[in-house]
């Protein structure tokens, strides 16, 4: 209220989880939760083929089993809208695009029934030869139009090649990143209901708004007789930003039988149909003049996708951005394969590029004999190095490379590789540079006074687990001049005021933006006397369309300790430090769970993820969490995030850049270079697995 | 999932009658931490599961000459503390250590873990072939994804490990199996226990349909107290060995005395080094004197069907 015109300051403090205490007392419910009356249950099939066509489905031993209701596929799946995501026309074709498809569902009064149906439904296929393995001379590449979401797929600036010929000091060198699978804790589930034409959707996903919006185009219903509620999510990575096969199916099941239906997607389907990130064969090749300045940066990508939907990775785009150098190359090919399709997964684009260019520059101070830190402080950059004129809005890369090498204790460190022992323990040491870019997009968001003195603030943004209800808690809080027990907001629901998903980090700040500026809107009308309650309303799609033009990215340091077995090859991670400067940290608690979660992820990645490949029969076969490890407890001792202050006006009204992402971004180089620097080999191909080792006892 | 009949067994006896009983579509049920697994993936559809995890087989009990009878239904996690375990054969508690996780661990009973089903994800996904779960209708891993599976002792139709880490240390202390049976109780050498797969891979085990292991019989070995297992694995924690070593040794006088060698994750059972075992008796306790084990290739793998490296081929 007016009369609490203090300056309060939750930003910057670490307020504990709102809903901390509902989700550890299980009060919290999540989308397979939602019990409505009569609920049925769907279990989707998956194609046994990779390639090929559905001649015919028996499912005469299915109905035949009690508590079957129904069996749906192509032949009685009802017509939808033609739409812009493939993936999404469940059941309009009888072409299968790659296996483990939904080509089929059972829909039954239980679970145990449904899936007792499933594996009784017999379909008879037309098989044809399939194409699932990705190689750099693949006759299929070419190059897209654009890459995630619309940055060109080429770049080109100077002579790169005539560069690379001249240079004093180069590298020229091969990375290869493996499939991964975004593996959250919460299943993909949607629980659908039909009400008087209407449809409502409890759902598992990253932005309430956005699947509303492309489930309303899927089944042609105006946007307004749909709803999406999605209160707590149990993790996405990116798998959740758009709707998948299981919430068409839930919808479409439940139009069919007349009854709310459950759909959760198991983890082993989940290799298939929810997304996953490509495989990468990243050509680098860096040239140096003697002083170790760069003189050519050249960034070659293949990567695949499926064939029923173009996903074109931006591998290449964060190369276009970390270091100054005249010659510049940077392209992507694709081949359209017959595997499921590849999407977003944290950091999409940076991540497997930034491992690749991370990595080169290692390479590169070895053969110019500088320290990895100063090459990388050399070569910095204040304006975008691709157009070289527009100033990055702040970045701190050489702060952040600096504080932590002061932290990490790197001013110590021998470069000399292999020869740092303790026991059958070989040694090293490793650093990358890290970035993520700062966007915002359009939000809507309103305030209201309450006549208690309380506040209620709605948008409809997600939190998947990254805190972010918190956050805008601590916003409303501050630009209201109240503190944050008064202020309550609203999130997951497609009703509220519309609001884009939780991606591309840049949740917080554009639904930051949209809270700051209804609460702005609130208070100018209290401090006109308004009656109480009441209400203002903000859209940022105008303040967001005039920004000024800069380069807005985040940027980090990440430092790793490893220690190689020398008989088995096996990597322990005994320290990982990643120091960020990205503009205000909101709730240093919840942004910390960010960037070491990230950094854990980004450990995975180096040594022990990889969704494998089987080109027999064409899908990803180690497709549960005994057989795709994702890191345990005992494979680090210490990880710690830290980060600098950093003012940065020409972001949002907060002053903060997004923080979800940039933790996965270098740490796998980082594992790599201490690799190299413990045992003398350098790993082009993750993960950093002991087979790959075993070689350097 | 099917439906299925539940009963849980009074005794052991009561336990072997129930199974007989049911036929062949009965199962019996441990912890579940591997069959219920199984069954939800498809791979098991037993029409009914005789609970024999509450038995009166929860006892670990000395015998005359020193060792240890460890009843059938013991907890893995009970097992692994148990103090004369601890003391007496390190390797065992630390194999056990190994396995799985905390929460696994204190369902897992011993029985269960010694007729665990291989990890090769073939055999757990029904829609393809396998001759472990459908004989005849082929080994996919042979030519796909083997990295973990066998390098020795497999055959042409399956080359699957035995993925136990608790059966390594126990082969190593020439563990035996007691099981009761339609002709009444019969003691198994661990070590004939398990199967090398053969032209039957659908066979893990010598044991016959609804036999019921009720304890293993673990030999005193004094030498024990200075044994160790060591799992090489993908990550730190919770994963299957890549390669395991149960070994114990006797050294006296700077000269290997006595030892036992056992190994995890390279055969369709755990195996006991005999010849290596053979090789380091008499031998200076050196380095050098190790003997040359058949150490995983780092080369390409090898497309043979009789040769499979931890490695995979490059690509993906
Ligand atoms: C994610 C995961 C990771 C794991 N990691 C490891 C690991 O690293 N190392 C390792 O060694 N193991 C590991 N395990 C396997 C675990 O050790 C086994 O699942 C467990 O030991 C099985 O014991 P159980 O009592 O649960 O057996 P159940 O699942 O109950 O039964 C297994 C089989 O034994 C039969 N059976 C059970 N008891 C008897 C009996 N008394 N007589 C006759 N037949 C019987 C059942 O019919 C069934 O066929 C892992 C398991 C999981 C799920
Ligand atoms: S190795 Fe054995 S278990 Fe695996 S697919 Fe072949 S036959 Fe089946």
């Amino acid at each position: 209220m007016t009369a609490t015109d203090t300056l309060t300051r939750a930003i910057g403090t670490p307020l504990a989880r709102i809903e901390g205490r509902e989700k550890v007392t299980g009060e919290a419910r999540y989308a397979y939760e939602y019990q409505p009356e009569n609920v049925a249950y769907a279990e989707p099939v998956q194609a046994h083929i990779a390639r090929g066509e559905i001649r015919s489905v028996d499912a005469s031993e299915t109905l035949a089993q009690p508590g079957v209701i129904a069996v749906i596929w192509n032949e009685n799946a009802p017509k939808l809208a033609d739409g812009a995501d493939a993936e999404l026309a469940l059941f309009q074709s009888r072409r299968v695009a790659y296996r483990g498809q939904y080509v089929a569902a059972v829909v039954a009064d239980t679970q145990e029934a449904a899936r007792e149906g499933q594996r009784l439904l017999r379909i008879d296929y037309v098989e044809e030869p399939h194409d699932v393995v990705l190689r750099e001379n693949h006759p299929k590449l070419y190059t897209p139009e654009k890459v995630n979401p619309s940055f060109p797929a080429h770049m080109e600036k100077g002579n790169v090649e005539a560069a690379l010929a001249s240079a004093a000091a180069s590298v020229d060198v091969t990375y290869r990143t493996p499939a991964f699978h975004n593996n959250a804790m919460e299943p993909h589930a949607t629980v659908a209901l039909w009400q008087d034409g209407d449809l409502i959707l409890y759902d598992s996903n990253q932005g309430a708004p956005a699947h509303r919006d492309a489930i309303a185009g899927v089944f042609d219903l105006p946007p307004e007789r749909v709803r999406v509620i999605a209160p707590h999510v149990g993790g996405g990575f990116g798998s959740k930003g758009t709707p998948r096969p299981q919430a068409i199916l839930a919808a479409m099941a439940a139009q069919m039988v007349e009854r709310p239906v459950k759909v959760a997607v198991t983890r082993q389907q989940m290799f298939a149909v929810t997304g996953y990130r490509t495989p990468t064969i990243q050509r680098m090749r860096l040239g140096a003049d003697a002083e170790g300045r760069l003189t050519a940066i050249s960034h070659e990508v293949v990567e695949q996708t499926s064939t029923l939907k173009e996903f074109a990775e931006q591998t290449a785009t964060a190369t276009r951005v970390m270091y100054a150098a005249p010659n510049r190359l940077t392209t992507h090919q694709l081949a359209r394969l017959d595997v499921p399709t590849p999407s977003w997964m944290r950091a999409p684009g940076e991540c497997p590029g930034m491992f690749a260019l991370e990595s080169a520059m290692d390479e590169l101070a070895i053969a110019c004999g500088i320290d990895p830190i100063e090459l990388r402080a050399l070569n910095d950059t204040q304006v975008d190095p691709e157009d070289g004129e527009t100033p990055f809005s702040s970045r701190d890369l050489v702060g952040c490379l600096r504080e932590g090498a002061e932290r990490f204790g790197w001013a110590e460190r021998d470069p000399t590789p292999g020869v740092r022992r303790d026991g059958r323990w070989l040694v090293g040491t490793g650093v990358a540079s890290s970035t993520y870019p700062a966007y915002r997009r359009a939000a809507q968001a309103s305030a209201r006074a309450e006549a208690d003195g309380s506040f209620v603030v709605r948008v409809g943004a997600a939190d998947i687990g990254t805190g972010a209800r918190t956050a805008l808690t601590q916003i409303a809080g501050d630009a209201l001049g109240t503190s944050v027990d008064r202020v309550r907001v609203e999130i997951g629901d497609s009703a509220l005021p519309k609001a884009g998903v939780a991606g591309g980090s840049m949740g917080t700040a554009s639904w930051g933006t949209a809270v700051v500026r209804a609460c702005e809107a609130l208070r100018a009308k209290l401090d006109d006397n308004a009656e109480l309650p009441a209400e203002a309303e903000a859209d940022t799609s105008e303040e967001i369309e005039q920004q000024k033009k800069r380069a807005r990215h985040g940027f980090g340091a990440q430092f790793a300790e490893v220690r190689v077995d020398s008989d088995s090859g096996e990597v322990r991670v005994p320290r990982l430090l990643g120091v960020f400067a990205v503009g205000r940290i909101i709730n240093p608690r919840t942004a910390r769970s960010q960037f070491i979660g990230g950094m854990t992820m980004g450990m995975g990645m180096a040594l022990h993820e990889e969704s494998v490949m089987d080109a027999a029969f064409g899908d990803y076969v180690n497709r549960d969490l005994a057989q795709y490890h994702v890191p345990s407890h005992a494979d680090v001792q210490s990880i710690e995030a830290a980060w600098l202050d950093e003012e940065d006006d020409e972001l949002n009204p907060m002053g903060s850049k997004g923080i979800g992402e940039i933790g996965i971004v270098g740490t796998a180089a980082a594992i790599a270079n201490a690799v190299h620097h413990a045992t003398g080999k350098r790993v082009r191909e993750l993960p950093i697995r002991l087979d790959r080792l075993i070689e350097c006892a | 999932m099917r439906p299925f009949d539940y009963e849980r067994a009074e005794d052991a006896t009561g336990a072997v009658a129930a199974l007989r009983r049911r036929g062949t579509g009965a199962r019996y049920l441990g912890g579940g931490t591997n069959l219920v697994d199984l069954m939800k993936l498809g791979v098991e559809t037993p029409d009914a599961l005789v609970d024999v995890s509450r038995l009166p087989l929860r006892g670990i009990e000395e015998r005359p000459d020193g060792g240890l009878r460890i009843g059938a239904a013991v907890r893995n996690s009970e097992l692994a503390a148990h103090r004369a375990v601890r003391e007496r054969y390190p390797l065992l508690s630390l194999a056990l250590l190994s396995g799985a996780s905390g929460q696994l661990r204190n369902l897992a009973t011993v029985g269960g873990n010694l007729l665990q089903r291989t990890r090769c994800s073939y055999f757990q996904d029904v829609s393809k072939p396998c001759n472990k779960r459908e004989p005849g209708s082929g080994c996919p891993a042979i030519e796909g994804e083997h990295r973990n599976l066998a390098i020795i002792g497999h055959s042409d139709s399956c080359v699957a490990t035995h993925p136990s880490d608790m059966a390594v240390a126990l082969v190593a202390l020439d563990a035996e199996v007691e099981v009761e049976g339609e002709g009444g109780t019969r003691t198994i050498p661990l070590r004939e226990f398990h199967r090398l797969p053969g032209d039957e891979p659908q066979r893990d085990t010598v044991l016959q349909p609804g036999d019921l292991i009720t304890a293993v019989e673990l030999p005193l070995l004094a030498f024990a107290t200075r044994s160790t297992y060591r799992k090489v694995r993908d990550r730190a924690a919770f994963s299957f060995a890549v390669v395991s070593v149960a070994v114990a040794v006797d050294v006296a006088d700077g000269v290997v005395r006595d030892c036992r060698l056992a190994l995890g994750g390279v055969a369709h059972v755990p195996w006991r080094a005999a010849r290596a075992e053979e090789a380091l008796r008499g031998q200076p306790a050196t380095e050098e004197s190790s003997p040359r084990l058949p150490a995983p290739s780092s080369s390409r793998r090898d497309r043979s069907a009789t040769t499979h490296s931890r490695c995979r081929s490059g690509g993906q």
